[in-house]
């Protein structure tokens, strides 16, 4: 299973570097952290039907960090819940896969996001709503470490608590990157573990790019009662393509076709699971 | 020429601070894309990045401004008016605070990002506060004179950049004083009143429409509050019809401020030239325009409309 989910990070981290190209725009560096992550839920963790976006009982996933939509399109495509080959027609006019997921356009995306904070908030009202329905889906949402800045996370953080919900299970893509520098330079949110224990959640903290560890982690979070999870995981931005680790540069901007071709070489070289 | 109205804004930061040691500047992460890095680089000491927080730097900087300093708050118009609205409904407004709130990446210029990075809301919504002063300048020679005047200028206050280069139609000399309009040609015929990168449509348009005989007065409307009511009321008594033409949603913005005041002051046909009521796409600066309709050809077609209807 482990090798498996490996291999598909690595394809997932091909499309990313693909898309982008082509759109001449977009977000690789915390596309390309969260590509373990999101093989994990797409391939094992989640309860979903491709051809059945709107199955009610299916697990929730909101990409909080919505500027991350390659990832979650690369997963969704590999999935089958839309052809791969809608992928090239990422950012054009006229297309479905905006640059921000959009819930009205593109099948298998819960929540509309691009707004950081939000998706996580919206998510904390999925779950509560699938506690009152009884329903056994649970929600996942994915955040960055930049984002936990605004005060909205931190307002869901405390009511997710409050209401117990422990169907709802946040992965926190810890790379220390945004966009004007290092979580550190511009707003220190160390110790992040702490903050969400104080805050009432079940803490796990893990290797974002070891898939069996985040498969173990996502595990737990499911037996454990009581209380939200939060999943820590620890990544690098740009993961997998040597010329985007850890810079913050590579936030927001597509590679050159002669970058992406090097890029491409790399992740088919293997280098992205070791 | 262009210029690209963020680096105007940025260098003229860097001036200003030389001059002023009460300026201080908060961005909330986007210092790259805002230009006011350029500011952080020259006076580290009064440069705050308070991370990805836009309800908090609107809240900060009221609180500097309590203290006596002049802070320019910067972030994404969308996020900074919408995460941070009513603590600039409170804590800058309400409590008449000297905080210079800067949106950035206005209308279209976020492209590809797509309808969630594309405000076009942002006149309307500051415009609604009593007491807010909403700017707009028409191009990077106009920011730097806008950016001293706002300096200058005692009360909260709300100017849109962009971050798109866009044609220079202003020069040095000009002058620029908040809340006085600038007439950039004269005419008879049609008054079009316009604000940043559409003034410079409104002139293309009104030389298209000189080819057919019709002659547009094109103003210049790069305070939206307080309305140069004095001028547009000069115009339109020589012209008898008025178009106005915004990088913004049709509703609340620069044509509904004109539109309240015309009401009542002076009836005339009238067009709004806007995006209509929808979000964005995804697309290029121009395609995004070309979609929504801040189009040259808009504006003449909206001429038209007005000048059969005098
Ligand atoms: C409310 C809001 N403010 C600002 C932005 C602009 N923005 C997009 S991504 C980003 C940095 C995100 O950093 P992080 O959460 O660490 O994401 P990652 O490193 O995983 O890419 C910012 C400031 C936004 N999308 N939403
Ligand atoms: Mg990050």
């Amino acid at each position: 299973m482990t090798t498996i989910l490996q291999k598909m990070a690595c394809k997932i981290r091909q499309d990313i570097i693909e898309m982008l190209v082509l759109a001449k725009s977009g977000h690789p560096g915390g596309s390309l952290s969260a590509a373990d992550i999101m093989s994990v839920l797409y391939f094992s963790v989640l309860k979903i039907e491709p051809d059945n976006p709107q199955w009610p009982d299916r697990d929730r996933f909101v990409l909080s960090k919505g500027h991350a939509a390659p990832v979650l399109y690369a997963a969704l495509a590999e999935r089958g819940f839309f052809p791969r080959e809608e992928l090239v027609n990422l950012r054009q006019t006229g297309h479905f896969l905006q640059g921000h997921p959009d819930m009205l356009k593109v099948p298998g995306v819960d929540m509309s996001t691009g707004s950081l904070g939000q998706g996580f908030s919206a998510a904390a009202g999925m779950a509560l709503a699938g506690k009152i329905d009884q329903k056994t889906y649970r929600v996942y949402c994915l955040l960055g470490d930049g984002e936990i800045a605004e005060g909205l996370v931190w307002e869901a953080a405390m009511a997710a608590a409050h209401y117990k919900l422990d169907n709802l299970v946040a992965v926190l893509d810890y790379n220390g990157l945004q966009i004007d520098g290092t979580n550190e330079e511009v707003m220190n949110s160390a110790p992040l573990a702490d903050k969400w224990r104080a805050f009432g959640w079940n803490v796990l903290e893990v290797d974002g790019h070891d898939v069996e560890e985040l498969l173990n982690s996502l595990e737990l979070a499911k037996n454990f009662q009581g209380k939200p999870t939060i999943i820590v995981a620890k990544t690098t931005k740009g993961k997998g393509v040597s010329f985007m680790e850890n810079q913050a540069g590579w936030h927001g901007s597509a590679p050159s076709p002669e970058q992406a071709e090097l890029a491409l070489a790399e992740l088919k070289g293997g280098n992205a699971h070791v | 020429m262009m210029i690209a109205p963020r680096l105007a804004y940025g260098q003229a930061l860097v001036e200003l601070g030389q001059e002023n040691e009460d300026v201080v500047v908060l961005d909330a992460d986007v210092a790259k894309a805002s230009m006011t890095i350029l500011f952080k680089e020259a006076f580290p000491e009064r440069f705050f990045d308070l991370g990805i927080a836009e309800s908090d730097i609107i809240g900060t900087g009221a609180g500097f401004a309590v203290a006596g300093k002049i802070p320019f708050v910067n972030a994404y118009a969308n996020f900074l008016l919408g995460n941070g609205w009513e603590q600039i409904r409170i804590s800058v407004c309400y409590a008449k605070q000297n905080v210079k709130i800067i949106g950035h990446n206005i209308g279209a210029s976020s492209g590809k990002d797509g309808p969630t990075h594309l405000p076009l809301e942002d006149i309307a919504l500051t415009r609604a506060f009593p007491g807010m002063t909403v700017i707009e300048p028409v191009d990077g020679i106009e920011v730097k004179k806008a950016v001293k005047a706002l300096a200058e200028h005692v009360g909260p206050a709300y100017m849109r950049v962009g971050r798109i280069p866009i044609p220079v139609v202003t020069k040095e000399d000009d002058e620029f004083v908040i809340g006085k309009a600038n007439i950039l040609r004269e005419g008879k015929d049609v008054t079009i009143i316009a604000c940043g990168v559409m003034v410079s449509k409104a002139l293309s348009a009104a030389a298209a429409l000189s080819r057919e005989g019709l002659n547009a007065e094109v103003i210049n409307m790069h305070t939206i509050k307080p309305l140069d009511k004095e001028s547009i009321l000069k115009s339109i008594e020589k012209t008898g019809a008025v178009v106005t033409a915004e990088e913004h949603t049709v509703i609340g913005g620069l044509g509904s401020a004109v539109a309240e005041y015309l009401a009542t002051a002076m009836p005339v046909p009238m067009r709004i030239v806007g995006s209509p009521d929808r979000f964005g796409v995804c697309g290029t600066y121009d395609e995004i325009h070309e979609v929504l309709g801040l189009t040259v050809e808009k504006i003449r077609e909206a001429v038209r409309d007005v000048i059969i209807l005098k």
